[in-house]
């Protein structure tokens, strides 16, 4: 057999390129794809389908507290929906949505042709999708956790909530992390090694760069909720008091656990949104954003504060007041990385002439609405000011804001500005600008009285009140104004379905923007670009923006996946590297794990069985697969067959 | 027809629709511009503030109930309140400032595009998103972190030593004197004299609870475990409702109490006659009862002075002294009080209490005997 490779700079091999990349059809082989871009659509799209569900809860919550000593719910129905709605928001849905956003986008913005880890992309979808049908079942059949997304310890432990929810709680929280992690490897591999030529890390684009930082957000806070909630898994399985006072443990680790990894995880979900924001304005005023390399040292910064937070979570546990006064000032400083952000982009919007399209509109909303939630979360930093509002409802507004504003807006800008780049369609801007205007009205009449009944006194948490305290005129607005809320996130669910196959043609920059995902049709094909782009510029598609004529990388093989790997700071090209084919071993492994860690919960030592089975999971997906030979077979199959 | 102006609900929510209908219509159309529209969003934000800082300060008329932060009757909760108002006013200038900004460099683009030169950028970013935040910022953290030392320092020693021990979902009140002796015992009701210091204790018998008496104090978490320390100075007399703040299960929004402030020779009385034992009963029937109570009721609650020596409910000995029942959930009335031991369940889901079966003339007695408990 004679090597004779074919390149993907042969006019003839486009076909052959496409075929090598593709996707396998069928149902069955559903379960065998590893292209970044059908990771990141699924990513995506089974967020939003977390979203509607826990948006569903919420609504479900807030007819409830409509009226006083409401009966609609008893106190162990509202308890878990609380507990699934915080759980699904910050677990199922925010953050996988902003890394299936960063895994389609990241590679089409650094001009390669997939991740560098296709298998563990796939698996680490997998792993996302078990571990929310089987909370979601535990939901269904009526034991679902109902100590909070927090599950602060005693309430969490075995002594008191002896029922199977909290054990769903703890297998699944440290089972979904295997998901963020495995995202969050790849994606630092793939930004640091996969740029095209010439993409220096100053030429990144700030999308990316967001999504980077993120990245290792995730690698160095979501170890400690794993090994918080094992923990937690084992005082319960086991009794082994670590969180017992009464045998020795503490109450207050868990929290700090807790607290390490959730307080950065406001950030994990935030840091990307501003990535989004600082894509779109470029965009839409046509001009480079102000102030790059403040906005990259910004997002950099506030990755590392975001890690000196996390006790302004526990002003009231009792702590040392100079111990205290250290994290009030910690959360006070990440206002200035904050503040710097948000007036280079108004330095950007200034005098500039602004195509106002629904992204446009949400990064608008996003200005109003997160400048107040970062306000009352500078209040929140003053521990005097924080025992009065602190577990109140004025809390609850402020999470709201920050998390809507900084994160829900800038998620639907986003969604509305690269659907075409997913479908090959543009989305409704009827609906959009619909839908925008309900949610932005509906956010602040939902949230913004909430502030007030924080004051009024009245706690979170609670699955009613007494008629005598005076909370139900704001809570009947407030129930009103969450439907309202609602309608308008229904609208562009809607919008999504419908312009999917209704929606107007859109081609391949349908923005005129500059980075490169736009440089490829829309939806990409299997191979993302036929030609890897070389880079000379932050903004190569102003530069030219023909695609087409870009400058380009020749010499890859087009019969087998080939990519291109360039150095870490200034991209030059390395090396090339061959990656796997699509494969259901990703699937299988995932399914053993899962078995593991499900059937942990009723059998411990099913555990073990389910580590077995991943053990012969791995020696199936790592077997050797010689890919010097492979390619060869697939170049003459595809000689047989022509 | 109906006549457009009739000024009933259905020709106002009518009038309201196509209003808005347009509105939206031309928004669609591109007539109005979408800048006026941010920049009207913003002003009715901060009318809205506005407005809500006038409401904010209403009090609810039955005060006994009022868990308003911002009417505070304690110097502590005066000086949190205070701090509130600095930064609320702040924030409104920093807000409208921001959103200002946005309107005025959108609206510039509208009239003729420039780009803002790049040391111009420079400064307004060095400026209004790093000079003025720092400085304003280290006010705030200086001022805050005072306050919070003289909220956080240690109580006069004069102070009145109360422990307070949160149960799922009550809570144990217990008077100490100079040597840390139990004096009294009580639950759910707690009296303090008025312009003293009170030392709280605070301690949990099961999960965390959070101790908050908004216009007393902010709130201190109970932790197992750990005792941790809150003191306030009541300035005034009144009853002031407290509620758990950090979720304890399933009757966490109805675990609360009250606090009772009053002058400093009324509290003395009243401490006395909560210190002795329970009134020995003096009619037949109120005999009856305090057999029935210790029968049914002894294994859970206590009555100093009776065989019924329960600890795991709340201290009943001075129970009619109480104004309300079941952890500040319904007033101290005999109708209330027999529903409540009938079917506490009903009451409040999944609290600790099981149903009593009585005859209606065995719960007669034991109402007979448990108000005679004052």
């Amino acid at each position: 057999m004679q090597s004779t490779a074919t390149y993907d700079h042969d006019p003839a091999s486009t076909q052959l390129l496409s075929r090598t990349w593709e996707s396998p059809p069928g149902v069955l082989n559903w379960f065998t794809h590893v292209n970044h871009r059908q990771i990141g659509y699924r990513f995506v799209v089974t967020s939003l389908v977390f979203f509607a569900l826990a948006g569903v809860l919420a609504l479900i919550m807030r007819l409830q507290l409509i009226s006083p000593e409401n009966t609609l719910l008893g106190p162990d129905l509202y308890n878990q929906l609380f507990t699934m709605h915080g759980t699904t928001m910050m677990f199922f849905f925010a953050v996988p949505a902003m890394e299936g956003l960063g895994i389609y986008l990241a590679p089409l913005m650094i001009g390669t042709r997939d991740m560098s880890f296709p298998r563990l992309n796939a698996f680490g979808y997998y792993v996302y999708l078990i571990a929310g049908i089987a909370l979601y079942t535990s939901l269904f059949l009526g034991m679902a956790p109902a100590a909070g997304w927090f599950s602060y310890v005693p309430l969490a432990n075995i002594a008191f909530s002896e029922g199977r929810g909290m054990d769903f709680w703890t297998t699944m929280i440290t089972f979904i992390e295997i998901s963020a992690l495995a995202a969050a490897v790849e994606l630092i591999v793939t930004i640091l090694k996969q740029r095209a030529p010439g993409m220096t890390l100053s030429r990144m684009p700030l999308f990316v760069w967001a999504i980077l930082v993120m990245s290792f957000m995730i690698v160095f806070a979501m170890p400690t909720v794993m090994a918080g909630s094992v923990l937690l898994a084992l005082d319960r399985a086991f009794f082994t008091q670590f969180f017992v006072a009464a045998g020795g443990g503490d109450p207050l680790l868990w929290q700090h656990l807790f607290w390490f990894f959730g307080h950065p995880e406001v950030y994990i979900i935030m840091v990307p949104a501003l990535g989004i924001i600082s894509s779109i304005i470029a965009t839409f005023t046509q001009r480079p954003i102000f102030g790059y390399t403040a906005l990259v040292l910004s997002l950099v910064a506030t990755g590392f504060v975001s890690f000196g937070l996390w006790v302004h979570h526990m002003f009231t546990t009792g702590l040392p007041h100079l111990g205290l006064s250290f994290f009030t000032a910690a959360s006070a400083m990440i206002a200035i990385p904050t503040g710097v952000q948000v007036f280079c982009w108004i330095a950007s919007l200034w005098g500039a002439r602004i195509r106002f399209a629904t992204p446009m509109l949400f990064i608008l909303g996003f200005f109003a609405i997160f400048v107040i939630g970062g306000l009352t979360g500078v209040m929140v930093a003053s521990i005097p000011f924080d025992s009065q509002v602190h577990d109140s409802y004025f809390v609850v507004a402020h999470l709201h804001y920050v998390l809507i504003g900084g994160a829900v807006f800038p998620f639907f800008a986003g969604l509305y500005y690269w659907y075409p780049k997913m479908t090959g369609r543009l989305m409704s801007e009827r609906l959009g600008r619909w839908s925008f205007a309900l949610i932005f009205i509906g956010t602040n009449l939902t949230f913004f009285p909430m502030h007030q009944l924080g004051f009024e006194g009245m706690p979170r948490r609670v699955y009613t009140y007494l008629a005598d305290m005076g909370w139900q005129d704001l809570n009947f607005a407030i129930t009103l104004a969450a439907f309202v809320l609602g309608t308008g996130f229904l609208l562009t669910l809607i919008n999504a379905v419908i312009s999917r196959s209704r929606g107007d043609l859109a081609g391949s920059n349908p923005w005129q923007a500059e980075t490169l995902e736009w440089a490829t049709t829309s939806p990409p094909q299997n191979y993302n670009f036929r030609h890897l782009p070389v880079v000379s510029s932050r903004t190569p598609l102003w530069d030219q923006p023909d695609a087409d004529r870009l400058e380009c990388v020749a010499g890859l093989r087009a019969d087998r996946r080939e990519l291109l790997v360039t150095t870490l700071l200034e991209a030059r090209p390395q090396s090339v590297l061959i990656m796997p084919n699509p494969s259901i071993w990703p699937f299988l492994l995932s399914l053993a794990v899962g078995f593991g860690f499900l059937g942990f919960m009723f059998e411990p030592w099913l555990f073990v069985v389910g580590f077995a089975l991943s053990f012969f999971m791995i020696v199936g997906w790592l077997w050797p697969k010689k890919p010097w030979l492979d390619g060869e077979q697939s170049y003459d199959q595809s000689h047989n067959q022509s | 027809m109906h006549p457009r102006s009739c000024g009933c609900v259905e020709c106002v929510a009518v009038a309201g629709m196509e209003t808005v209908n347009q509105f939206i219509g031309r928004m669609l159309t591109n007539r109005i511009n979408p800048v006026h529209q941010i920049s009207h969003a913003g002003l009715w934000l901060v009318l809205l503030c506005a407005l809500s800082s006038g409401a904010l300060a209403q009090l609810p008329t039955d005060t006994s109930m009022s868990q308003s932060a911002l009417h505070p009757a304690s110097s502590q909760a005066q000086d949190i309140e205070l701090l509130w108002w600095i930064m609320f006013w702040a924030s409104v200038i920093i807000f409208t400032a921001v959103m200002a900004l946005l309107a005025w460099g959108l609206l510039s683009g509208r009239r003729r595009p420039s780009v803002l030169s790049s040391t111009a950028s420079m400064r307004f970013v060095l400026v209004a998103g790093v000079a003025i935040p720092a400085l304003v910022l280290s006010a705030l953290v200086g001022g805050s972190l005072m306050l919070g030392r003289s909220i956080a320092s240690t109580p006069p020693p004069d102070a009145l030593q109360v422990r307070v021990t949160g149960w799922m979902w009550w809570w144990e009140i217990e008077y100490l004197d100079d040597n840390g002796e139990v004096v009294a015992t009580t639950a759910n009701e707690m009296h303090v004299p008025v312009d003293r210091p009170v030392a709280v204790e605070l301690a949990s018998g099961d999960v965390i609870h959070s101790f908050w008496v908004p216009r007393l104090q902010g709130k201190t978490d109970m932790v197992p475990g750990k005792t941790n320390n809150s003191w306030f100075t009541a300035t005034e007399t009144g009853e002031f409702r407290g509620q758990c703040a950090e979720f304890c299960g399933l009757q966490h929004a109805l675990m609360a109490f009250v606090v009772v402030a009053q002058p400093e020779s009324t509290f003395t009385d009243w401490l006395q006659r909560q210190a002795s034992p329970a009134n020995t009963p003096t009619t037949e029937a109120a005999q009856h009862g305090l057999e029935i109570f210790e029968q049914n009721c002894g294994q859970c609650h206590r009555i100093r002075g009776t065989n019924a020596i329960g600890s795991l409910g709340p201290d009943l000995t001075h129970l009619a002294s109480r104004s309300t029942l079941a952890a500040a959930t319904l007033p101290n009335r005999r109708g209330h009080l027999a529903g409540w031991i009938s079917d506490p369940q009903r009451i409040k889901p999944g609290n600790n209490m099981p149903r009593t079966l009585l005859s209606p003339q065995e719960l007669n007695h034991l109402l007979i005997f448990l108000d005679s408990l004052d």
